[in-house]
């Protein structure tokens, strides 16, 4: 039974694979629109994430399946206090693949360890959240036309962003890639990310407090969102929530071909009037993910669109 | 069983000072019915002081979790009143049940029937990660 918790999970190979079958949905999507008829997805959400919720649901109705499941803890039998155990053993009577998305960390590695159907984790907690990364590789691969060579930005928390770590991780493998890490002093990258991804692998990164300087450097500059709920004190998110905000002075400095990404939702991080700049590659990012979790979907469940 | 005496059983020599009851409750060894002697603060040439656990019995102990306390600790089979085997612990692969996650966001800590399940990721620094969340054990 193979299931997707988190990036390693996968071998290079196969990100390869998602990203080259992901492509060639978008260009012919329907060969790929009965690949999945009869075939349910539970997408089992103990915590809200609309949009997670909705990509993955889209991306199964667009491969000719259906979808079942719950989108909050409240009024399920998850309310009445039913183990995550005991609900994915329940559920995989039902469906034939499962998306959990749960506050707690490992929640995924508990869903696969008790389901007799494929499950992907949709995010737990801080810990991880494969999907995403899946797409920022193919929104990278799909803006600039390759996943090596490029300088990627980072910005705002590195420290608690679990996004930037997972890319990172996965863009490491890549050759001429090089990191700018920006983030105020308190949110810079953890020693695990330091040292067991960029240093052992002789990544070149360069850690900076200026995002505006950095900008004409990158060909990509990932934006993240300082989340409140990471900060022990109100005053220090307050403080540095809008030390990072992009915005239409700062994009001057990049160049024509820099992109911008961003995980969603923004706060403020990205300003609003930047949306119409072609190098606003963010919305067509969330495309992407239903075209990622389509492609993953079908490696799953060990379908091909077989004509 | 006379101290300093045993005939057959198993030496846990070099223990760090003071943690030999911790060692006692680790290896379960209130379950067992052999004799056992446990001293503490004994006199060591090489660490100043050691604790010491001396167990009547050969079988039915699993040491591999002496290796995650410390890898200086020794282990010494006795038969016969002669020291037949002296070795040092391995680090254990996967520590179950021991220790518990200390990350506040983990799954263990409102799935309380969940194993604590702790995986030997870099021998190197002995470092052991949660299987749920991969957050690194306490020391
Ligand atoms: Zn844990």
């Amino acid at each position: 039974m193979r299931h997707l918790t988190d990036i390693p999970d996968l071998t290079a190979e196969e990100i390869d694979e998602l990203i080259s079958v992901a492509c060639d949905i978008i260009e012919r999507p329907d060969r790929y629109s009965q690949v999945c008829l009869r075939k349910k997805i539970a997408t089992l959400f103990y915590e809200p994430s609309t949009r997670t919720r909705l990509s993955f649901e889209t991306a199964m109705l667009d491969l000719g399946g259906s979808v079942i499941g719950f989108s909050s803890a409240d009024n399920s039998s998850v309310a009445k206090g039913e183990s995550v155990a005991d609900t994915i053993k329940t559920v995989s009577c039902f469906a034939d693949i499962i998306a959990i998305r749960h506050p707690k960390e490992g929640a995924a590695y508990v869903a696969a360890a008790n389901s007799s159907v494929p499950v992907i984790n949709a995010g737990d907690g801080g810990h991880s959240h494969p999907t995403q990364t899946l797409t920022d590789l193919l929104t990278i691969k799909r803006e600039m036309g390759r996943l090596g060579d490029l300088t990627i930005g980072c910005c705002g928390d590195l420290k608690f962003g679990r996004t930037v770590h997972s890319l990172i991780s996965a863009m490491s493998r890549y050759s001429g890639v090089r990191f700018v890490l920006i983030s105020p002093e308190e949110l810079t990258i953890p020693d695990y990310v330091r040292c067991d991804i960029l240093d052992k692998n002789h990544i070149p990164y360069k850690e900076t407090r200026d995002l505006e300087t950095s900008i004409p450097d990158l060909d990509i500059l990932y934006m993240t969102r300082v989340q409140r709920e990471r900060f022990f004190n109100e005053a220090d998110y307050v403080r540095l929530k809008d030390t990072y905000v992009l915005t239409p002075e700062k994009l001057a400095g990049a160049s024509d071909n820099m992109r911008v990404l961003h995980p969603l939702p923004r706060v403020n991080e990205i300003s609003v009037s930047i949306d119409s700049d072609p190098r606003a590659a963010y919305f067509r990012q969330v495309r992407n993910g239903k075209f990622i979790r389509m492609a993953l979907i079908m490696m799953l469940l060990g379908l091909t669109p077989g004509f | 069983m006379i101290i300093g005496n045993l005939v057959n059983g198993v030496v846990i020599d070099h223990i760090p000072a003071g943690r030999a009851m911790e060692l006692y409750r680790l290896l379960k060894l209130d379950s067992l019915q052999c004799e056992i002697a446990l001293i503490k603060n004994a006199a060591s040439e090489k660490h100043g002081r050691k604790d010491i656990l001396k167990i009547g019995q050969l079988d039915g102990i699993d040491f591999s979790i002496l290796g995650y306390i410390d890898s200086e600790i020794t282990i010494n089979y006795i038969e016969n009143g002669v020291r037949v085997r002296k070795f040092h612990p391995q680090l254990p692969d996967t520590i179950y049940d021991l220790i518990k996650c200390k990350n506040p966001r983990c799954i263990t800590t409102t799935e309380q029937e969940l194993p604590h399940v702790f995986r030997l990721t870099d021998p190197g620094t002995r470092t052991y990660r949660c299987v749920y969340c991969q957050t690194p054990a306490g020391r």
